[in-house]
């Protein structure tokens, strides 16, 4: 196998050639998200081998994302070139009744693109704004291209109101800035606006799904004034409902933070306790940075002060590191 | 490209059949092998018969060691297939959306190892 499977692609005969000029998708790249999505790949490898050859991030940023071993996504990625190849998966545009079985696998490129954009793997600054930049391009054009469909709106819904707080939330050396110490008057309020306006379009619907209520979260933070001012209990709530619909280790822990901010610290911390000791996050670095957090607020300072130096050994980006680091400091 | 279309269903769904309800489905597989046969995919193709007449073999140490029944027991038999040659995985795909069976049972596709894409592995 070639290692970077472009030639896979290219060698595979194209019959409906002509449909690339045509059809209901308007963007090439979007159009192509379409194509390698193809429902006869498993669909953590179409979401993989997008990202890899249509999104260029590296296999480490990819296994990130799906918090795994690096091995085991390029293992996916080598799979899903191996079937491409074999099975003769063409690379054709799909057609308008083919698009909605592809759905979930672009919806989940396209966010995390925005992940990997909003808070780097590897990288000297927090942010890579160029590829922010293209998730919320490429959100835009789903829900264009999909107005009937709830999730299109909610996606884009959570990117722009996460986006709403760049210039906050990234300071002048690169360095995170946590939301209760970020300058609320910096945050983009069109985009804000804009945000809570496609999520209650999105909830008329009455469909809800894991990306308007990811949309629904962020959407509290962006209306409170102040940190003491967010909504903790509705947050933890909704968190609750978004385990039904996405039950991941990460979502998880969200839900345990949310849960201790909404009041219920012991509960919170046994919660994270509690994913740690199933092994999933082992090598996640906000899990002991979240323990640190809580700890921090609860004035526990030596706990705190051993579980950032956890989160430390694991952080790969510069920003995140200097963010713990001067936690550190301040602790000490 | 060659793909074998291997046609999974329950036996117990036929047996529970009426009479006019198996002469449709035998209807409908002529029509099927019929467009396919005029579109020019159909390479082969059979009914089996069910898995209560199967014997299965395998050579150990030399020794043929026969058994009756099928090699595993299901909760789907495989109970006929296609071969067929269309361009790529879209057009089986499209082909395996048709055959009657599919809207109760299952149809698995396997493409034939084209030995040069096989060998790169």
């Amino acid at each position: 196998m070639d290692p970077n499977g472009e030639d896979v692609l290219s060698k595979l005969p194209a019959p409906h050639k002509e449909l690339t000029e045509t059809g209901p998708l308007p963007d090439d790249r979007l159009r192509l998200i379409f194509t390698c999505c193809h429902p006869a790949l498993a669909q953590s490898g179409q979401t993989a081998l997008a990202l890899r050859l249509l999104c260029q991030l590296s296999t480490a940023e990819i296994a990130r994302a799906f918090v795994e071993p690096e091995p085991t996504t390029a293992q996916k990625i080598v799979r899903a070139k191996r079937k491409i190849a074999i099975a003769r998966i063409p690379y054709v545009v799909p057609t308008e009744v083919e698009l909605p079985e592809r759905l979930a696998a672009v919806f989940a490129v396209v966010y995390l693109l925005f992940n990997e954009g909003y808070s780097a793997t590897s990288h000297e600054r927090l942010t890579r704004p160029d590829l922010v930049v293209e998730a919320i391009r490429l959100g835009r054009l789903l829900v264009e291209l999909l107005p009937r469909e709830p999730e299109a709106r909610g996606l884009l819904a959570m990117m722009l109101l996460h986006d709403a707080r760049r210039a906050a939330r990234e300071a002048d050396d690169g360095s995170l800035i946590p939301l209760e110490e970020q300058d609320r008057a910096a945050w983009d309020q069109a985009r804000i606006r804009e945000g809570l306006a496609l999520l209650d379009s999105a909830m008329l619907a009455r469909q809800p799904g894991s990306y308007q209520i990811q949309a629904a979260i962020a959407a509290l933070h962006a209306q409170a004034r102040s940190p003491a001012g967010t909504d903790w209990p509705q947050i933890s709530a909704l968190y609750g409902a978004l385990l039904r619909h996405l039950d991941t280790p990460v979502v998880q822990l969200n839900a345990a933070v949310a849960l201790a901010m909404a009041g219920d610290l012991h509960a919170g911390l046994a919660w994270i306790t509690q994913i740690e000791s199933n092994g999933d996050l082992s090598t996640y670095h906000l899990l002991p940075a979240a323990k640190a957090e809580l700890h921090r607020r609860a004035g526990n300072a030596s706990a705190a002060r051993s579980y950032y130096l956890q989160a430390l050994d694991l952080v790969r980006n510069a920003g995140e590191r200097k963010y713990i680091e001067r936690r550190l400091q301040e602790l000490s | 490209m060659q793909y074998m279309l291997l046609i999974y269903s329950d036996e117990k769904t036929w047996s529970a059949m009426s009479e006019s309800q198996i002469k449709q489905v035998y209807k409908d597989y002529m029509d099927y092998t019929h467009e396919l046969a005029a579109s020019g995919a159909l390479m082969g193709g059979s009914e089996l018969a069910p898995v209560a007449t199967a014997t299965t073999v395998r050579v150990r140490n030399g020794k043929v060691l026969t058994t009756d029944g099928p090699f595993a027991e299901t909760k789907e038999q495989l109970g006929g297939y296609y071969l067929i040659d269309v361009p790529h995985l879209d057009d089986a795909i499209k082909w395996a959306a048709k055959i009657p069976t599919a809207l109760n049972g299952a149809i698995e596709i396997r493409p034939q190892t084209d030995n040069q894409a096989a060998n790169k592995g």
